[in-house]
C-alpha cells in the first residue's frame, strides 16, 4: 500500500459538488463540478480568491464538510477506495494516516494546551502505527529535514513557545508523522511574514520531493504556487475556470480572470513609479511637513518597558504619501498609534503644522483631532455590526461639525459616492457589504472628518489582491481630489513602492533606511531593504530555486 | 504569590466588617446580649468582661490578635471554649459539602460534555431543561418535597440528618443522602452549563477542526484536547459554585436538623452569642477566599501561557 503504483493517479476526483445548507435543508452550491486527479509525487495548486471554494474542496479531499455544509454529490477516489463512501469511523481511519492536511494558520491550529511532540505523534500514536518512542524518534528526524532549531527538544515546548514560521513547519511534521499518501497545504504560509515565507516553503518544497509525496496547494498567491506545483487549477465561485501545467497557466493563460490574477498579484514594478515633484507652496519656496515626528521612542508595559519604538523621525507632507514597511514585530502599527494619539510616548515629539500635539488623545482639541484620522485593517471588526451604514459615518459628521439631520443625511450621501458605494448603502449594516465594500465604507468614515492625514494601516492586506487593487486606485484619486496625506503602514514592499513617495523602511522598532521611493529602492540598498525586496515571489517557477 | 496576598488582604478587609456588622453598628451588644430585662448591674458587668469601654480599633485589634493566634475565646451562652465547639461541627459541615461537591462536580463536567458533544440534540436539551428547573426551584422547597416523599411517604430515608457519636458508617450515609442531595441539586445547573459552553467554544476553534482532520476520535477530542483548554472557566464555576454552597448549607442544615457549622451559626444570633457569630462568619469567608485562590491556581497551571512564559 505504501508504493504508489506510477499507472493510477493518488487522488481522483470527479463531479464533486458541495452546497450549504440552511435550516430548511435548501441547498445553495458552494463548488460544483470539480473533477481532477493527481499523479504520484505531482503537486497539484487549487488557485482562488475567497470565496472560490479552494478550501471547501481540499477539505472534502479527507471526506470532511464544515457544519452547515453538505456533500451532495461526486466521487473522491483515494486508491481504490471512495473516501466518501465511507463511514465516519472509517473517514476518520484514513485521515492523518493515508491524507494529511496542513491548515492556514499553525498558531490557532495547534491546541495551546498540548506539547508539541504530543501533538506531532498523536495520530501514529493512537492508529497504533508507531510506540510512543518510534513517534518521537521518528518526529526528531523529521524536525531535522524540515530545519527546525534544536530538533531534540523543541517538540517538548508548548505552541506559544515557538514562533510561526517553526509552528508551520511543526504542522509539516505532524502531516508527515504516518507518511501519508497524500498532503493537502491549505494557504500554509499566508499568515508568514515574507522573509519567513521563503524558509517554510522551502522546508515545504524539499520535504515534498525527498519522500515524493503527491500534495494539494491551496492557495491565492500564484507567484508561491509556481515554486511548488506541477499542475495549477483556477478556480472562481466554486466553479473551474482554467486548468493546466504551471507553466501554461503564467506564462499563456487562456482565460481572462486568470490574467486578471496575474496582473493584480504582487509583481515588483520593472521600474519605479515617476516621483512626484517636490511639494512647494504659492511662492514656489519648498514646502514644510504637515506631520512631523520627532526621535520618538514608545513602548508597552509600564513606563515603557518594552521598547516597540526606538528613536523613530519621519515626516508627512500635504498631498502626499509615506510609505512605512516592516515585518510583524516592526513597530509600524505602534508608529501608528503614536501619531493618532492613542499611546503615550516616553521620548520624543509629534508635531502637526508645526504645533507640537499632545501624546495622549483626550488632550488634543477638536481640530487636531478632526485632522489626523485612522483607517484600520480589519474593517469586519472596526464597524460596529448593529449600526447602519449611514449611523456609522453619521456619527464623526455629528461629532466634528454640528449639522442638522438633514446635513448628516447630504453629507453620507457625499461620502458615499466618493468612495465609489451607491447611496442606499446607508441604509444596510455592515454584514450586507462585502470585504472591500466595508473597507471603502472604513475609508469613508475617516475621510467623514475632512482630515488632513489618515493613517491607513494595513488596509488592503486582509483583501484579494483584485479587491486591494481597486481600493488602492481609490486612495490615489481621492488624494488627488481632496489633497490628503496618507501615513500608509504595510508589510508588502510591492504596494508600498506603488503608492509611497517617501519610504521609511523598519524593523524591530527602528527607521533602518528612509527616503524618497527612488532613494530606497535604488541600488546600494540596506541590506534589510535588499532582503525585502528579495523576499517576494517572482511570476516565474525557477524563482526559490535559484534564491541564494 | 500576588494572589495569595490579596487573598490575606481580603480576609482582613472581611475580619473588619463582620466586626462593624456584630460590634460596632449602633445598638448596645450587652443589651442585645442580655435581652430588654437585664439590670444595670448586669449590663455593666458584661461590658466589663467583654471590654466594651474601650474604643473600637482597641477592640478590633484585640480581637484579630486573638484570632490570629487561636484563641477564639468562650461562648457568651454556654460559656464553653468555642474552638471545642466548633471541632466537630466543622468537621461535619466539611464532611457534607465534601461528599456534595465530589458527587456534583464529576456529575456536572460529565453532563456538560454530554451536552456538548452535540449541542441542541435530544440530550443537549434534556440535560438543560432538567438542570434549570431544579435551580429555579429554591434550596428549602427542593428539600420539604424530598422529605415528604422518601421520608414520610415512603419512609425509605430519614428525614433528619442528627448525626451523633457513635453512629456507624452505613446510618451516617443514610442521613446524609436527602441533604446531600439537594445541595447537588442547587449547585448542578450552573456547573453544566458553564462545562457545555466552555467545551462547546474550545469544539469551535481551528484547533478542534485540526484534530478532527488529522483523525482523532470524537472522546479523544473531548477528553483530551478540549477539556485542558476548557479547565480554567470551569475551575472558576466550580470555586463560585462550591462557595455558594458553603451558604446553600446553612439552610439545608437547619432543615434536617444537621449539627453543623451553618446550623451553629443560626442558633448563636438567635442567642445572641456574638463572638460564635464572628467566628463562624470568618470560616465561611475563609473557605470562599480559598476556593476562589484555588480556581485561579487551576487556570495558572492548566494554561501552559502562563505556566512557561515566553
Amino acid at each position: 500500500m505504501r508504493e504508489p503504483n506510477p499507472i493510477t493517479p493518488v487522488l481522483e476526483v470527479k463531479g464533486l459538488c458541495v452546497s450549504a445548507q440552511n435550516r430548511k435543508k435548501q441547498l445553495t452550491p458552494i463548488v460544483s463540478d470539480i473533477s481532477f486527479s493527481i499523479a504520484p509525487g505531482k503537486v497539484t495548486a487549487l488557485i482562488g480568491e475567497s470565496g472560490s471554494g479552494k478550501t471547501t474542496i481540499s477539505l472534502a479531499c479527507l471526506g470532511f464538510a464544515r457544519a452547515g455544509c453538505v456533500i451532495n454529490a461526486g466521487e473522491v477516489k483515494l486508491g481504490d477506495v471512495d473516501v466518501l463512501r465511507l463511514s465516519n469511523a472509517q473517514r476518520r481511519a484514513i485521515r492523518g494516516k493515508d491524507i494529511a492536511y496542513i491548515a492556514q494558520s499553525a498558531a490557532a491550529a495547534f491546541n495551546s494546551a498540548l506539547t508539541l511532540n504530543r501533538q506531532v505523534t498523536e495520530t501514529a500514536v493512537i492508529n497504533g502505527i508507531l510506540s510512543q518512542e518510534e513517534a518521537t524518534a521518528k518526529a526528531i528526524s523529521l524536525y531535522r529535514e524540515l530545519d527546525l532549531p534544536e530538533p531534540e527538544t523543541i517538540g517538548d515546548r508548548y505552541p506559544h513557545q515557538v514562533s510561526g514560521g517553526q509552528l508551520q513547519r511543526l504542522m509539516a511534521a505532524m502531516a508527515m508523522i504516518c507518511d501519508p499518501r497524500l498532503l493537502i497545504l491549505d494557504e500554509p504560509t499566508t499568515a508568514l511574514d515574507v522573509t519567513t515565507q521563503i524558509e517554510v516553503l522551502r522546508s515545504f518544497k524539499k520535504l515534498i520531493r525527498n519522500k515524493s509525496t503527491s500534495a494539494i496547494y491551496v492557495s491565492h498567491d500564484l507567484a508561491v504556487v509556481a515554486q511548488i506545483a506541477d499542475e495549477v487549477m483556477v478556480l472562481k465561485d466554486g466553479v473551474e475556470v482554467e486548468r493546466g501545467s504551471i507553466d501554461n497557466i503564467i506564462n499563456a493563460p487562456q482565460h481572462e480572470y486568470t490574467i486578471e490574477l496575474i496582473n493584480a498579484a504582487h509583481i515588483m514594478p520593472e521600474q519605479l513609479p515617476a516621483a512626484r515633484t517636490p511639494l512647494l507652496n504659492a511662492d514656489s519656496s519648498i514646502a514644510l511637513p504637515l506631520l512631523r515626528v520627532e526621535t520618538v521612542t514608545a513602548g508597552y508595559g509600564r513606563s515603557h518597558k518594552y521598547l516597540a519604538l526606538h528613536d523613530v523621525s519621519l515626516e508627512a507632507y500635504s498631498t502626499r504619501t509615506i510609505g512605512v514597511i516592516g515585518e510583524s514585530g516592526s513597530g509600524k502599527t505602534t508608529l501608528g498609534r503614536v501619531i493618532s494619539g492613542l499611546m503615550n510616548v516616553k521620548s520624543g515629539s509629534v508635531s502637526l503644522e508645526g504645533q507640537p500635539l499632545d501624546d495622549a488623545i483626550d488632550l488634543r482639541d477638536r481640530d487636531q483631532l478632526k485632522a489626523i484620522q485612522f483607517a484600520f485593517q480589519m474593517a469586519d471588526v472596526a464597524l460596529n455590526p448593529r449600526h447602519r451604514i449611514g449611523k456609522i459615518l453619521g456619527r464623526p459628521l455629528a461629532f466634528y461639525f454640528d449639522l442638522s439631520q438633514q446635513a448628516i443625511d447630504n453629507r453620507v450621501a457625499e461620502l458615499l459616492e466618493l468612495v465609489e458605494l451607491p447611496t442606499e448603502y446607508a441604509l444596510r449594516f455592515p454584514r450586507e457589504l462585502s470585504g472591500g465594500e466595508k473597507q471603502r465604507v472604513n475609508l469613508a468614515r475617516a475621510l467623514a472628518a475632512e482630515p488632513k492625514l489618515i493613517i491607513c494601516d494595513e488596509i488592503t492586506s486582509a483583501l484579494d489582491t483584485v479587491v486591494a487593487k481597486s481600493i488602492l486606485a481609490l486612495l490615489v484619486e481621492l488624494q488627488e481630489r481632496l489633497g490628503v496625506s496618507y501615513v500608509f503602514i504595510s508589510h508588502d514592499i510591492s504596494t508600498i513602492i506603488q503608492m509611497a513617495d517617501t519610504i521609511a523602511v523598519m524593523r524591530e522598532g527602528q527607521v533602518v533606511a528612509y527616503g524618497t521611493t527612488a532613494e530606497v529602492m535604488t541600488p546600494p540598498h540596506h541590506p534589510y531593504t535588499q532582503l525585502l525586496l528579495d523576499s517576494v515571489p517572482a511570476m516565474r517557477t525557477d524563482w526559490l530555486d535559484n534564491l541564494a | 504569590m500576588q494572589r495569595l496576598l490579596l487573598g490575606i488582604a481580603i480576609l482582613f478587609v472581611v475580619s473588619l466588617l463582620i466586626f462593624i456588622g456584630t460590634e460596632i453598628l449602633p445598638g448596645d451588644v450587652a443589651q442585645a446580649i442580655l435581652g430588654q430585662g437585664a439590670t444595670p448591674e448586669l449590663l455593666e458587668n458584661v461590658r466589663v468582661r467583654l471590654g466594651l469601654h474601650d474604643p473600637a480599633p482597641v477592640r478590633y485589634f484585640r480581637w484579630l490578635g486573638n484570632l490570629v493566634s487561636g484563641n477564639l475565646g468562650a461562648s457568651m451562652v454556654s460559656g464553653a471554649d468555642i474552638g471545642q465547639l466548633l471541632g466537630e461541627r466543622v468537621w461535619n459541615t466539611f464532611m457534607l459539602a465534601g461528599v456534595t461537591a465530589l458527587i456534583a462536580v464529576p456529575l456536572a463536567i460529565l453532563l456538560g460534555l454530554l451536552s456538548a458533544i452535540k449541542p441542541n440534540s435530544l440530550m443537549d436539551r434534556t440535560i438543560s431543561a432538567v438542570s434549570l428547573s431544579l435551580i429555579s426551584l429554591p434550596d428549602f422547597l427542593i428539600a420539604i418535597v424530598l422529605v415528604m416523599v422518601f421520608a414520610v411517604k415512603l419512609s425509605w430515608l430519614p428525614a433528619i440528618a442528627n448525626l451523633r457519636p457513635g453512629l456507624d458508617f452505613f446510618e451516617v450515609a443514610r442521613m446524609m443522602v436527602l441533604p446531600v442531595t439537594v445541595l447537588v441539586f442547587t449547585v448542578l445547573a450552573h456547573m453544566v452549563r458553564m462545562t457545555r459552553t466552555a467545551v462547546i467554544n474550545v469544539l469551535s476553534s481551528p484547533a478542534t477542526e485540526m484534530a478532527i482532520l488529522k483523525g482523532v476520535p470524537r472522546w479523544r477530542l473531548l477528553l483530551v484536547h478540549a477539556l485542558p483548554n476548557a479547565l480554567a472557566p470551569i475551575a472558576n464555576v466550580v470555586a463560585l459554585n462550591l462557595a455558594f454552597l458553603i451558604s446553600g448549607i446553612v439552610v439545608v442544615e437547619t432543615l434536617f436538623n444537621f449539627s453543623g457549622l451553618g446550623r451553629l451559626m443560626v442558633e448563636s444570633v438567635t442567642t445572641r452569642d456574638i463572638p460564635v457569630v464572628q467566628i463562624c462568619a470568618m470560616i465561611f469567608c475563609t473557605v470562599y477566599v480559598l476556593l476562589n485562590l484555588f480556581a485561579d491556581v487551576i487556570s495558572i497551571v492548566s494554561n501552559p501561557r502562563l505556566r512557561y512564559p515566553k
